[in-house]
C-alpha cells in the first residue's frame, strides 16, 4: 500500500507491505538509521520518536498508521542551521551516552516528556524512562541531562 | 596544567547524538549492496537427536535464496586435530573451548543441545521474508531427557555427549574435603551461596555482515575485538591475510562480544559459499535464547573464625553451569577460585570448582568473568559470618583486610596484589553514608516495629583486571605535515570514550590539541595487529601504548626540531602546553608540529608499538547500599548506593564515573530483579524483554561517587581498569543491604535475585524457625 | 519480530468499521492503539488476516461531562484519559490508573477501549472500571446495547464483545466521594504487569490479576457492609479469587498481596476522604 509520511519535515512517499512497521519504514525507507531496533516485545524504547510531537514506539507502530501524519526522529531534532537541541546538548556535556545505541529513543522520550513536564522531578524523570532500558551508563547521566535540558529550555524560554 | 585527569567532554558525541551510530544494520558500504539477509532456524527442544530437515516449503516462498544446513558445509576444512588431555593432565584452563568429546559445531550436526541453538540458515532477499521463510522449515526433533539443572547434570542419567560419559567437562577440585582448617573456629557457617545465571543484554544484540569478493573476505561484525576475530574466521578456510575484520559502532558487548561466535562464522561462510554478501541482526528473542549468557555457579562455603570476629579459614567450592557448550572450559570458575578471599588476609583458603554442562544457553564472560561471584560470596560469607558472631560487619571488615605495609600480596589462592588500602576506602565510605546515623535510623525503625525497614549493606571488594598483561596492546601514532595526529589503537571501544582518552594522553604528551586527533579502532586492514577491550585492560595496556607511541614520536621529533633548529638534541624542548618546539631557554625561536613533521621522511613522523606489562592489576573500593525493605510484602526500593571505587589515577573523570555507574546498575540489577530461567525440560521462561526484568531508571537512586587513587607500579601512568569494578562491588553490597534489613527478624541469608517474594518468604520462615 | 503479512483497510467511521467488520468476518480484528494486539502479532501469537484500522475515527476520542456520569468514547488515548481535567477532578481513580499503564510511549498511543477489549486480567483499567460499575458500550450490525462491568469480563481474553460489534463508549458513574480512592499496583519493576493490584473507589474494592478476570472482592466488600474494619474485611480479600503461579509469584504469595494490598489501599482511600 502507498503511504504518505512527514520525516523531519520532509514528505516521502513510498509504496510497503501492509504489515511495514513504522520503525523500518524510517530506517529503511527514508533511510534514516538513527532510530534503532532493541527488542521484539515494545520493552526497551531503543525505537523512540515523535509521531505529531508524542513519544511512540516505532516499532509498535504500522507504517500505515502513521500515514498523512508527521515523525520527527533524532537526525531531525537539531535546529536547520545545525544547533543541537538542548536535549542532545544536554547528553553530551552531562555524559549521557556511552556506546549510544539506545540513545535516539532516550533522547526522543525526554523531548516529548519535557513538552508534557517542564520541570520534573528527578523522580518523575526517572519514572518517566520506565519505557527505556540502556546497559551502559546505569541512567545516573541520563537523569542528569534530563534535568539540564529542562533548566536550560526553561532559561531558553523565559529569555523569550 | 596537564589535561590528563581534567572532565573533558566525549569526542565521539556530536556524531552519535546527531546522526546517530552507525551499527552493523545502518552499514551502507558499497560491498553490501544487494545483501541477502539471514535468519536463523533455532531449535525449540532442549535436547534431542535431529532426525531430518525439510526445507521444501520455505524454498518455496518468495525471495528465499538459500536455506543451509550443516550438508552445505562440506566446503570447511576440517578442523586442527586435537588431543585429549592425559589423564593426570591439569584441567584444561584457558579463555578458549575444550577440544573433543565437547566440540560445538557450527550449525547442529545430528542433535541440539539447547533451545535456541542455530540449525540451519534461511537467506531471503529481505528481512521480512526472512522470518516467513524460516518458519516453514521443518527440522524433526526425537527428543532426548534435558539435563535441566546443576543437580540434574552431576547426577548423570541424561548426557550431553554421550562419549564423555559424564556432564562434568573439567574440575580444579582443590582440598575442598580438609576440615582441618576450621579446627578450633569459635564460630562457622557453612551454606550455598547461589550466582544465578543472568543475560549480558548489550542494547546492540549480536550482527554481522560478510562479503566475499575476489578472494576476500570481509566482515562487519559487532565485536570487542577485530583482530581476534579475525583470527577465528580462519575456520572457514581462508588465511587471515585473506579476511578483512571490521568493528563499526558497536551497541555494548560487557563481554559476550569478545571474538565472535558460530553465528557470526556461518554467516562469513555463506558469504563465501553463495557468492553474495549477507547480513544478520538478531532479535532480542534470538539474544535472549542464543547469546551467552553470564554468571550461573553454585557455592559452597564454609567460614570459620573467631568470636572476635578474626576469620580464620574459609572454603569456596565452585560448580559452574557452563551450558551446553563449554565455551571458556574452566577459566571462569579458576578466576572465581583465584580471587576467592578476597580483600582479607585469610590464613587457610581452599578453593576449588567443577564444571557441568546443561541444556541451557552456553555461558561466557559477562562483565566481571568470574571476579563478582568471588567477591558476591566472600562478602556474603563475612556478613553472614559477621551475624553469627554478632560484630558490626564493617569491624569484622577492617579487622581481616590486608593492610597497607603487606603489599605487594601474593593471597593463598596466588593471586599477585600489586597495590591497595582496603580500609581507606572502606572508611571513605562509611563517613560519606553516616554509617552511624544509618545505624541509628534503621535502631529507630526497628524500635518502633515500622513496617519499612531499612537495610545497609557493605562490600569491600578487589579485582584483577589486565589478566592477560603479558599480551600488552598496540599502539600506532602519526603526526603528519599539517601539524595532525592519527592514533591506530589495538582496543576496541563500544562506549568506553577511548577516542577521547587516548587523544588525551597524546594531548599530554605532545601538546596537539584534541581537535587535532583521529582515533581509529577496529579495523585489520589499519590495525593487523592487536587484542581488544575486555578483562578491563584498555587504558592500563591501550593506553599505555598510546603513550608509549607518543612518547617515541616525540623523541624521534625532538631529534628533527634539533636538525631544524641546528642546535643539540638535548638543547631542544617541547612545551607540552602549547604543542611547539623551543631551544631551552629561547622561546621566541619556536617550530610548529607542522614545521617539524614536514621535515621527516615523506612529511610524517611515527612510532609503531607493543605495551606489556609484567602482570595483572587490582583495583579495589567499598560499596555502601541502603534499602528499604516492605517487611510486610518483601518489596524492595533501592535509597542509596555510595561507593569509593579505585583504579588508580583518574585520566577523565566523565569516563570513569560513567563507567562505575553502567557497572553499578547491572550489579544491583543481578542483586534485585534479574535472573534467566528454565522449567524442568530446559524450556526458557525468560526469553523476552517482557519476561527478563531488565533493571530501569525507575528502579535506581543515583549515586554518591567517592574519589579514591592508589597509583600500580606496573605502568607508567599508574592506572589499573574500572570497567568491571562497579558491578563487582555492586551486587554484594546490594544483596547484604537486604538481608541486613531483615535480619533481626532472623533471617541469616536469602539467594538472588531478591525478588518481593523471595524475601517474603526469608521472613516467613524465619518467623516459623523462631517458633 | 515481524508480523505474518496481512491486510490494512481503515475505517474513519463507526459504520464503516462495522461494515468492514462484516465484510471480512472472522479474517479480521479491529486495530485500536495496537498495543495489546501488535506485540501478539510481532511474535506470531495471533495472526488475523485483515486489521480494520480505527485511529481516524475521531469521533470515538472524548472525555464529556454528562451530570451524574462521565462518558469516555472507546479511542481515546491512555494519556488523554490521564491528564483529563474533568476526570481528575470527578474520577481521580480512573485518571490515576490509566496514567499506570505501560509507559509514556505506550499512554501515548494505547486506548482506553483497545484495553478493556481485550480483556486480560492483569491489566489496570479492567479492575478499575470494575470498581466503578462502569457501563461498555457496544454497537453492532443489530444496534447498540450497554453491558455492566460486572457481567463484561467474561474469561481469559474473553469478553462480551460478540465478533463483528465493536465497544464504542464507556460511561463512568461519577463517585459519591471522588477522593475515596486508592489504586494499588504492585510489582517488582515499575514498568512490569501487576502482579496482583487493587482498585477502590469508596467501598468498591477489585482486583487485577487475581483469576482469570478482574474480579470484585465480594467477600471484603460483604463483610465492610456488614461494618467489620478494615483490617478484618481485608483478611477475605482473597475468597473467591483463583491467582495462577508463574515465574513472576506464586498463588500462596498472591493470595497474601491481596490481603495486605486491599487493607493499604481502603486505608488509603479513608484517609483520602
Amino acid at each position: 500500500m502507498k503511504v504518505e509520511l512527514t520525516v523531519n519535515g520532509k514528505d516521502i512517499t513510498a509504496d510497503v507491505e501492509d504489515r511495514t512497521l513504522l520503525v523500518h519504514f524510517l530506517r529503511d525507507t527514508a533511510d534514516l538509521t538513527a532510530t534503532n531496533i532493541g527488542c521484539d516485545t515494545t520493552s526497551c524504547g531503543a525505537c523512540t520518536v515523535l509521531l505529531d510531537g508524542e513519544s511512540i514506539k516505532s516499532c509498535t507502530v504500522l507504517a500505515a498508521q502513521a500515514d498523512g501524519r508527521s515523525v520527527t526522529t533524532l537526525e531531525g531534532l537539531a535546529s536547520d542551521t545545525g544547533e543541537m537541541h538542548p536535549v542532545q546538548r544536554a547528553f553530551h556535556t552531562e555524559h549521557g551516552l556511552q556506546c549510544g545505541y539506545c540513545t535516539p529513543g532516550m533522547v526522543m522520550a525526554i523531548v516529548s516528556m519535557l513538552k508534557e513536564n517542564p520541570s520534573p522531578t528527578e523522580a518523575e524523570v526517572r519514572e518517566g524512562l520506565e519505557g527505556n532500558i540502556c546497559r551502559c551508563t546505569g541512567y545516573h547521566n541520563i537523569v542528569q541531562a534530563a534535568l539540564t535540558a529542562a533548566a536550560a529550555i526553561g532559561a531558553q524560554e523565559a529569555a523569550q | 596544567m596537564s589535561i590528563l585527569g581534567t572532565r573533558v567532554i566525549r569526542t565521539e558525541d556530536p556524531r552519535l547524538l546527531t546522526s546517530g551510530g552507525v551499527y552493523v544494520d545502518d552499514l551502507r558500504e558499497p560491498e553490501l549492496a544487494g545483501a541477502v539477509r539471514a535468519t536463523f532456524v533455532r531449535s525449540p527442544v532442549a535436547h534431542a537427536l535431529i532426525t531430518g530437515i525439510d526445507a521444501s516449503a520455505a524454498l518455496e516462498q518468495p525471495g528465499v535464496v538459500a536455506v543451509l544446513t550443516v550438508a552445505d558445509m562440506t566446503d570447511l576444512p576440517e578442523p586442527p586435530p586435537v588431543e585429549p588431555p592425559a589423564d593426570d593432565a591439569p584441567p584444561a584452563e584457558g579463555p578458549v573451548p575444550l577440544g573433543p568429546p565437547w566440540s560445538e559445531p557450527l550449525l547442529a550436526v545430528d542433535r541440539v543441545r539447547f533451545v535456541g541453538e542455530p540449525v540451519a540458515l534461511v537467506l531471503t532477499d529481505s528481512t521480512y521474508q526472512g522470518e516467513d521463510a524460516a518458519e516453514l522449515v521443518s527440522v524433526d526433533y526425537e527428543q532426548l531427557p534435558a539435563v535441566a539443572s546443576i543437580d540434574a547434570a552431576l547426577a548423570g542419567e541424561s548426557l550431553l555427549y554421550p562419549d564423555a560419559g559424564t556432564n562434568v567437562c573439567t574440575q580444579g577440585l582443590g582440598e575442598c574435603t580438609d576440615d582441618s582448617i576450621f579446627a578450633g573456629c569459635e564460630v562457622i557457617v557453612e551454606g550455598d551461596v547461589v550466582n544465578q545465571r543472568v543475560a549480558c543484554l548489550p542494547m546492540e544484540g549480536r550482527s554481522t555482515a560478510a562479503a566475499f569478493v575476489n578472494g576476500k573476505l570481509t566482515v562487519w561484525t559487532s565485536t570487542q575485538n577485530a583482530q581476534i576475530s579475525r583470527l577465528i574466521l580462519t575456520a572457514i578456510g581462508l588465511p587471515p591475510e585473506a579476511i578483512r575484520v571490521v568493528a563499526p559502532d558497536v551497541g555494548g558487548g560487557f563481554g559476550a562480544k569478545i571474538g565472535v561466535d558460530r553465528e557470526s562464522i556461518i554467516i562469513a561462510w555463506a558469504a563465501k559459499h553463495v557468492g553474495r554478501p549477507v547480513r544478520w541482526v538478531e532479535t532480542r528473542s534470538e539474544n535472549l535464547l542464543a547469546m551467552t549468557q553470564g554468571r550461573a555457579q553454585r557455592h559452597h562455603i564454609k567460614i570459620g573464625g573467631s568470636r572476635d570476629g578474626h576469620i580464620k579459614a574459609y572454603r569456596l567450592d565452585v560448580i559452574q553451569d557452563t551450558g551446553a557448550y563449554a565455551r571458556m572450559s574452566g577459566f571462569l570458575p579458576m578466576l572465581t577460585n583465584l580471587m576467592a578471599p578476597g580483600v582479607y588476609d585469610i590464613p587457610a583458603v581452599q578453593a576449588g570448582y567443577k564444571v557441568v554442562l546443561t541444556n541451557a544457553t552456553p555461558i561466557a564472560a559477562y562483565r566481571g568473568a568470574g571476579r563478582p561471584e568471588a567477591a558476591a560470596t566472600i562478602e556474603r560469607a563475612v556478613d553472614w559470618f559477621a551475624s553469627e558472631a554478632g560484630v558490626d560487619p564493617a569491624v569484622v571488615r577492617k579487622l581481616n583486610f590486608i593492610q597497607p605495609e603487606q603489599f605487594p600480596f601474593v593471597t593463598k589462592t596466588g593471586a599477585p596484589y600489586d597495590t591497595g588500602d582496603y580500609e581507606a576506602a572502606l572508611d571513605k565510605v562509611l563517613v560519606a553514608a553516616d554509617y552511624e546515623g544509618l545505624r541509628e535510623q534503621q535502631q529507630r525503625r526497628r524500635d518502633a516495629g515500622d513496617t519499612r525497614q531499612l537495610g545497609i549493606g557493605l562490600a569491600s571488594y578487589v579485582e584483577i583486571t589486565a589478566a592477560d598483561a603479558g599480551a600488552g596492546e598496540t599502539a600506532k601514532v602519526e603526526v603528519h605535515d599539517n601539524g595532525t595526529a592519527t592514533v591506530y589503537t589495538g582496543s576496541s571501544a563500544h562506549g568506553q570514550g577511548h577516542h577521547t582518552a587516548f587523544a588525551m594522553i597524546v594531548t599530554a604528551e605532545l601538546g596537539i590539541p584534541m581537535d587535532k586527533i583521529e582515533v581509529i579502532h577496529g579495523d585489520t586492514d589499519l590495525i593487523p595487529d592487536g587484542i581488544g577491550t575486555y578483562a578491563s585492560r584498555s587504558l592500563q595496556l591501550g593506553g599505555s601504548a598510546v603513550q608509549k607511541a607518543a612518547i617515541e614520536v616525540k623523541d624521534e621529533a625532538a631529534r628533527k626540531a634539533a636538525d631544524l633548529f641546528e642546535a643539540a638534541e638535548s638543547d631542544v624542548e617541547l612545551d607540552s602546553e602549547t604543542g611547539m618546539w623551543h631551544i631551552k631557554g629561547d622561546p621566541d625561536k619556536s617550530l610548529t608540529w607542522s614545521q617539524v613533521a614536514s621535515a621527516a621522511d615523506e612529511g610524517l613522523i611515527v612510532a609503531n608499538v607493543r605495551f606489556t606489562a609484567d602482570r595483572p592489576t587490582f583495583p579495589f573500593g567499598t560499596h555502601l547500599s541502603l534499602v528499604e525493605v516492605d517487611t510486610e510484602t518483601g518489596k524492595v526500593t533501592l535509597l542509596r548506593h555510595v561507593t569509593a571505587d579505585d583504579a588508580g589515577p583518574v585520566l577523565n573523570p566523565i569516563l570513569l564515573d560513567g563507567q562505575r555507574h553502567g557497572g553499578i546498575a547491572q550489579g544491583a540489577a543481578q542483586a534485585l530483579c534479574e535472573e534467566i530461567l528454565y522449567d524442568v525440560d530446559g524450556n526458557p521462561l525468560t526469553s523476552t524483554l517482557a519476561d527478563y526484568a531488565a533493571i530501569t531508571a525507575a528502579e535506581l537512586p543515583s549515586f554518591e561517587l567517592l574519589r579514591s587513587e592508589t597509583p600500580t607500579p606496573l605502568n607508567p601512568m599508574g592506572v589499573k581498569g574500572i570497567g568491571e569494578a562497579g558491578t563487582i562491588g555492586a551486587t554484594p553490597a546490594v544483596h547484604n543491604a537486604v538481608i541486613d534489613a531483615v535480619s533481626y527478624l532472623g533471617v541469616r541469608h536469602i539467594d538472588m535475585p531478591m525478588t518481593p517474594e523471595r524475601v517474603w518468604t526469608a521472613i516467613q520462615q524465619a518467623k516459623v524457625s523462631a517458633q | 519480530m515481524i508480523p505474518p503479512s496481512f491486510t490494512y483497510v481503515r475505517a474513519s467511521s463507526v459504520d464503516e468499521a462495522l461494515g468492514l467488520a462484516a465484510e471480512h468476518g472472522e479474517d479480521a480484528k479491529y486495530l485500536a492503539g495496537g498495543h495489546s494486539l501488535l506485540p501478539m502479532m510481532k511474535l506470531r501469537l495471533a495472526f488475523p488476516e485483515v486489521l480494520i484500522d480505527l485511529g481516524r475515527i475521531t469521533e470515538l476520542s472524548y472525555v464529556r461531562d454528562q451530570d451524574d456520569h462521565v462518558t469516555i468514547g472507546a479511542m481515546t488515548r491512555h494519556h488523554d484519559v490521564a491528564t483529563s481535567a474533568l476526570l481528575t477532578s470527578e474520577v481521580p481513580l480512573l485518571a490515576h490508573t490509566a496514567g499506570e499503564v505501560g509507559d509514556p510511549q505506550i499512554r501515548h498511543r494505547g486506548t482506553i477501549g483497545g484495553s478493556v477489549a481485550h480483556g486480560d486480567a492483569a491489566s489496570d483499567l479492567p479492575a478499575t472500571l470494575l470498581a466503578l460499575d462502569a457501563l461498555f458500550v457496544i454497537r453492532g450490525a443489530s444496534g447498540t446495547r450497554a453491558v455492566p462491568a460486572a457481567a463484561f469480563f467474561k474469561g481469559i481474553f474473553e469478553t462480551a464483545i460478540e465478533p463483528g460489534e465493536l465497544l464504542i463508549e464507556i460511561q463512568v458513574p461519577k463517585p459519591a466521594v471522588p477522593s475515596a480512592w486508592s489504586f494499588q499496583k504492585f510489582t517488582k519493576r515499575k514498568i512490569d504487569w501487576a502482579i496482583v493490584g487493587v482498585a477502590v473507589q469508596g467501598s468498591s474494592v477489585a482486583l487485577i490479576n487475581m483469576g482469570l478476570t478482574p474480579l470484585r472482592a465480594s467477600a471484603v466488600e460483604a463483610a465492610l457492609a456488614s461494618g467489620a474494619s478494615i483490617a478484618d474485611a481485608s483478611a477475605l480479600a482473597a475468597e473467591g479469587a483463583s491467582p495462577g503461579t508463574d515465574i513472576h509469584a506464586s498463588r500462596a504469595y498472591r493470595e497474601h498481596l491481596a490481603r495486605v494490598l486491599v487493607r493499604r489501599a481502603l486505608e488509603e482511600a479513608a484517609a483520602r476522604s
